[in-house]
């Protein structure tokens, strides 16, 4: 995906002042997204380089409806989101960053009824390109649901 | 299928259009996208119509990359099952008007990887997927999605699939 840092959303007032300003702004460009809105991320976390996303589970986001296991599709776009998220948290990163590739692979369903939390790190960024991995899981820790590596491209804002 | 009179046109595409009704419209993932397929013959476009909840830079504004991924996967998904249930739809082993209770088992995902070309523009989206190996167990497909302009496709992806072992949910 897309995202482009917006020096206004700065100034916007925060929602919950226990929270960091790196956390408070990062909130307020998941808020602005439609498609993010629409899936019902939540932020939970963000870092110099990493964030943490959160998907309560949400009937409408079903892929399967004899088991209510959420779509693949779900996954993937909840993970190139969080892994925009971290290429943006990157100290080194300039302002704006668009997905060049991003791969995912799919190790269980996720348990119905459960939220999928994702946590992405940007790992490696150079001028041109920022390299990131990223994890989710169900309630289970200790068995991912599925894994995500991309490339993502680093700009100056335009 | 017997070696008789061919079937009526409209009795044909009846059952082919149910069957793959009963295979999407069943899906909330589907209407969430709003993502829903035209057939011709057996091959199938899937088509994301434009709406405000697909956009993921409302400054641009471009389709969220997630959405995109989401699209393409579940045309390659339902390409690959139409494919594989088609034999069965058409000799009549699965019957449209009960698919719904007794949903088909859908391939399971792998992996799924997306080139993102271009970037997505606020109107509607089409995909095509080609299966390109489809054993027993597992199965390779590629999907193309493109825009107004058919050569100029604004992202692609390639998927592995492990198959159902049964068509037919028993």
């Amino acid at each position: 995906m897309l995202w482009a840092r917006s020096r206004d959303e700065v100034i916007m007032a925060a929602d919950d002042p226990t929270d960091s300003p790196k956390v408070r702004i990062a909130r307020q460009f998941i808020g602005a997204i439609p498609h993010a809105n629409a899936l019902g991320l939540e932020l939970v976390d963000v870092g110099d380089g990493t964030a943490t996303i959160r998907m309560p589970y949400c009937k409408d986001l079903v892929g399967e409806p004899t088991t209510g296991v959420i779509a693949g599709g779900a996954v993937s776009a909840m993970m190139d989101t969080c892994c925009g998220a971290a290429v943006i948290a990157h100290p080194e990163n300039p302002g704006v960053t668009a997905t060049i590739d991003l791969r995912i692979d799919y190790m269980r369903a996720a348990t119905p009824g459960q939220a999928i939390t994702t946590r992405a790190t940007c790992y490696h960024i150079t001028r041109s390109v920022a390299f990131v991995r990223a994890e989710a899981w169900d309630e289970d820790v200790e068995r991912p649901v599925a894994s995500a590596t991309g490339a993502f491209t680093v700009q100056a804002e335009p | 299928m017997n070696a008789g009179r061919p079937e009526p046109v409209q009795v044909v595409k009846m059952r082919r259009d149910a069957a793959l009704h009963a295979l999407v419209d069943g899906i909330p993932y589907m209407r969430f996208l709003g993502v829903q397929f035209d057939r011709r013959g057996d091959e199938l476009t899937g088509v994301m119509s434009y709406k405000e909840s697909l956009i993921g830079n409302p400054v641009l504004p471009a389709l969220h990359g997630g959405a995109t991924a989401a699209f393409l996967e579940v045309t390659a998904v339902i390409t690959l099952s139409w494919a594989y249930l088609w034999e069965d739809i058409e000799s009549g082993a699965v019957d449209p008007d009960t698919i719904t209770e007794k949903r088909p088992r859908m391939p399971k995902t792998v992996d799924f990887t997306v080139d993102y070309l271009r970037s997505g523009l606020p109107r509607d989206a089409y995909a095509r997927a080609r299966v390109i190996r489809s054993g027993r167990r597992y199965a390779s497909v590629h999907v193309e999605g493109w825009q107004d302009n058919r050569d100029r496709l604004f992202a692609q992806a390639t998927g592995h699939f492990v198959m159902p072992r049964s068509p037919v949910t028993t």
